[in-house]
């Protein structure tokens, strides 16, 4: 069966991921706080590979570096690439068990983490803050309830 | 949403590019994007036009926090506001007596300098902006504001509020701009001490009440309480506005450096609006234009005033 509306909802649960992304919080919750749109992205790419796509990582990543102000294509080039990894082992991926699930999104968060960092580097932002890293982590931790979430928008395939 | 939705049945590695395949273009494009961004081409326009498609949702997210402000302005008391207005009269006041001493003071410097003509005044122009919206954490400390390319503001035009120096402009919109804050770990300021006229660098700490000065040697005359203003060096702040208080020292025998911190003057947990500045060149107050540098092969749009050198 396919989904008659899944083009939207993905784009639907994005945006709302990006809202929450960029929502002004406290300074210890926004250390905390994890990237939704990059766990949105990985969602979708592990459970839905078909439908979102590189494009959807690529194009999140795009919107990421307008409202963060870092050079255009950073985001985009770094979630592509975490988006890359979900693709190419959700059926590995899929099949653990949910806490699993965490070890994964957090390698690949990690990954992601450290494209944007190489090429913050690079391009003349050098900022070791450990601060950076903690996202991953709590990504990890909530990637069970970003399933829980998302799950109800799809059909499982 | 077709082009995600239309995609659904298609075979993952059938029909069409591999992942791998797209991965490289897309790579290949952000890269693309990333080097012409900074070389300062048409992808910054694009950026340009991105920033105001932008805006709207940065006005939504931050709507919640915009409309307890219009709501508690609103409500306020009538004795809230005339006990308001009757401390701003009283400032007024004191301001007026200062401006008289100042005039007064400028006069009599100019004839100590020497000079014939009168000074052109330091501020060409200025502007009031509102905050939309406020990021302070440990590696981005930024503010987005509602003036943009459209009323006059440049890059690195210099924000103030009442108190002394926030930052300065990063990045540009047609309607909305980015300011880098002072505390941003990433920003830089020369500052001059005010007893002894000791030049450093001021540093952002990365959060919203410090400021570290990490090039004074140990043996540098600097304590506690010391005002920090703007040295007029690095080309955008003029010489002479307030920065910061030194808030601690701390020396320890066998660190060359010593460790200095100060407190910003200036505040967004307490300001809803913030005064940008342009100065006229001519000034002598000025702040120096850099001698221009050419561009390094991987350099960025810089957040940071340039800065001459980092030793003290």
């Amino acid at each position: 069966m396919r989904d008659q509306h899944l083009g939207l909802t993905i784009l639907v649960t994005a945006v709302i991921a990006l809202v929450l992304s960029i929502v002004p919080l406290p300074t210890w919750a926004a250390i905390l706080w994890p990237q939704f749109l990059v766990l949105t992205v990985l969602y979708w790419s592990t459970m839905m590979p078909r439908a979102g796509g590189l494009l959807l990582g690529f194009a999140s990543g795009l919107v990421l570096d307008v409202f963060e102000g870092s050079p255009l294509g950073e985001h985009a080039l770094a979630l592509s690439v975490a988006s890359y990894l979900a693709i190419r082992l959700h059926l590995l991926v899929r099949a653990k068990p949910i806490f699993e699930q965490s070890l994964f999104v957090f390698a690949a968060l990690m990954v992601y983490e450290f494209v944007l960092w190489v090429i913050d580097g690079w391009s003349g932002h050098p900022l070791s803050n450990p601060a950076r890293w903690v996202h991953t982590v709590t990504g990890g931790l909530v990637w069970p309830l970003v399933v829980g979430i998302l799950g109800r928008f799809h059909t499982n395939r | 949403m077709a082009v995600f939705g239309s995609a659904v049945d298609r075979p993952l590695y059938g029909r069409g590019a591999s992942p791998g395949l797209r991965l490289t273009g897309y790579a290949f494009i952000a890269v693309l994007l990333m080097y012409y961004d900074q070389r300062g081409h048409w992808v910054q326009r694009l950026r340009y036009a991105l920033e105001a498609a932008a805006l709207p949702v940065q006005e939504l997210v931050n709507s919640p926090g915009l409309g307890w402000r219009a709501l508690s302005d609103s409500l306020r008391s009538a004795a809230t506001l005339r006990a308001e207005n009757q401390r701003l009269l009283q400032r007024e006041r004191e301001l007026d007596l200062q401006v008289m001493r100042e005039a007064a003071l400028e006069q009599e410097n100019a004839e100590l300098r020497g000079l014939r003509a009168a000074l052109p005044p330091l501020i060409r122009h200025w502007q009031l902006a509102e905050i939309i919206s406020v990021e302070t954490n440990p590696l981005r400390q930024r503010i987005v504001i509602n003036k943009g390319g459209r009323d006059g503001v440049v890059v690195n035009e210099a924000v103030v509020d009442g108190n002394g120096i926030l930052g300065q402009v990063a990045r540009l919109g047609p309607w909305s701009a980015e300011v880098i804050l002072a505390t941003d770990p990433e920003h830089a300021i020369p500052v001059q001490v005010t007893r002894n006229s000791l030049r450093s660098i001021a540093v952002g700490a990365g959060n919203s009440g410090e400021l570290v000065l990490p090039y004074l040697a140990v043996n540098s005359d600097v304590k506690s309480g010391d005002l920090l203003v703007s040295s007029g060096l690095g080309g955008v702040f003029p010489a002479g506005l307030p920065v910061a208080r030194i808030s601690g020292v701390r020396r320890e025998a066998n660190q060359l450096l010593a460790q200095v911190r100060a407190q910003p003057l200036a505040s967004v947990d307490r300001d809803r609006e913030v005064i940008l500045l342009q100065f006229d060149t001519a000034h002598p107050a000025a702040p120096a234009p850099d001698p221009p540098i050419a561009p390094a092969p991987m350099a960025l749009p810089k957040p940071a005033p340039k800065l001459p050198d980092a030793d003290p």
